[in-house]
């Protein structure tokens, strides 16, 4: 298993992404925004959280245009799994290669926290280890996590069970975090191999320090 | 040639910096004067151009590509001789 994980002026997760992915028993690969190419035998593409360009102008605005973007969209219309954690998800976001697009958190407040996570579609390579309605506590991170797509946009997104985790509490009741449309907080895209959530889930790999469900979420990809 | 360059989000998307500036507004006792607050941002360019339409026609690639996300935002372009 063969991992990709990209750097931008501003990503500061990409260490803690390795370390994830090497303890669950990857090989990684941290690879430069300049870079043109990935590396062939990448198996899954990472975008890591952070803040991309100081978030100049919108979050993931201007590193979708790094040299390294037009490869990653090649690799995700080839089928390659994609995921992005966060400032990654906004990237996607940006590079149309998710629907939809974030808006500053309804409190007005960088929101970071463990936040319960409840798993709505496990029809994916990325969820497959979890159950339908399982409920995972995962960090959040983040000051533009607030989902919006319109109505119509929603219900594609629901019609084709895109929409992966939605924040809820210990119980497993939805409620809103930021106020993201229909409280979402991960998404895939149709074919279901570019995945993008707000929560870290490489931050939740060691019990010593607080949780390791995110190992049940990133084990997906090991097993083909 | 100069263009400002407006960028706000669309009517029907929640504005909740304007909200939130809406309410300070209200209790400062500006209750019966505002109906509405929006926030955006002003993007001020220095352009190369000849003309004010050809100045126009370039600040439009660069909203559309860059400087605005029309999935929730909307631009105005404003083009200064």
């Amino acid at each position: 298993m063969n991992v990709t994980v990209l750097q931008f002026p501003g990503t500061n997760c990409e260490y803690d992404t390795q370390y994830a992915f090497e303890k669950l028993g990857a090989n990684v690969t941290i690879v430069w925004h300049k870079e043109t190419n990935l590396p062939e035998n990448t198996d899954l593409l990472v975008i890591p959280g952070g803040f991309s360009y100081g978030d100049y102008l919108r979050s993931g605005a201007i590193a979708r245009f790094a040299s390294i973007m037009e490869s990653v969209t090649q690799y995700a219309n080839n089928g390659g799994y994609v995921l992005g954690i966060c400032n990654g998800f906004q990237i996607l976001l940006e590079a149309g290669l998710l629907p939809g697009a974030m808006k500053r958190n309804d409190t007005l407040h960088f929101i970071s926290k463990y936040s319960n996570l409840k798993i709505i579609n496990n029809n994916n390579q990325f969820l497959k280890e979890l159950k339908n309605d399982d409920v995972v506590n995962i960090p959040v991170a983040h000051h533009d996590g607030n989902y919006f797509i319109d109505s119509e946009g929603l219900s594609q997104l629901e019609n084709n069970g895109q929409i992966l985790l939605k924040y809820c509490d210990s119980e497993g009741n939805i409620e809103s975090l930021n106020g993201s449309v229909s409280q979402i907080a991960g998404i895939s895209n149709k074919e279901k191999n570019v995945f993008g959530l707000m929560p870290h889930p490489e931050r939740a790999i060691e019990t010593l320090l607080g949780c390791d469900d995110g190992v049940k979420m990133l084990q997906g990809f090991f097993n083909k | 040639m100069k263009a400002i360059v407006n960028v706000a989000l669309k009517k029907g998307v929640l504005d909740d910096q304007g909200k939130a500036t809406h309410h300070a507004l209200d209790t400062l006792g500006f209750k019966e004067v505002v109906a509405d607050v929006r926030i955006g941002k002003q993007i001020i360019l220095e352009l190369n151009c000849d003309s004010k339409d050809s100045a126009r026609e370039e600040a439009v690639k660069m909203c559309e590509k860059l400087l605005a996300n029309t999935v929730i935002e909307d631009y105005e372009i404003e083009i200064l001789g």
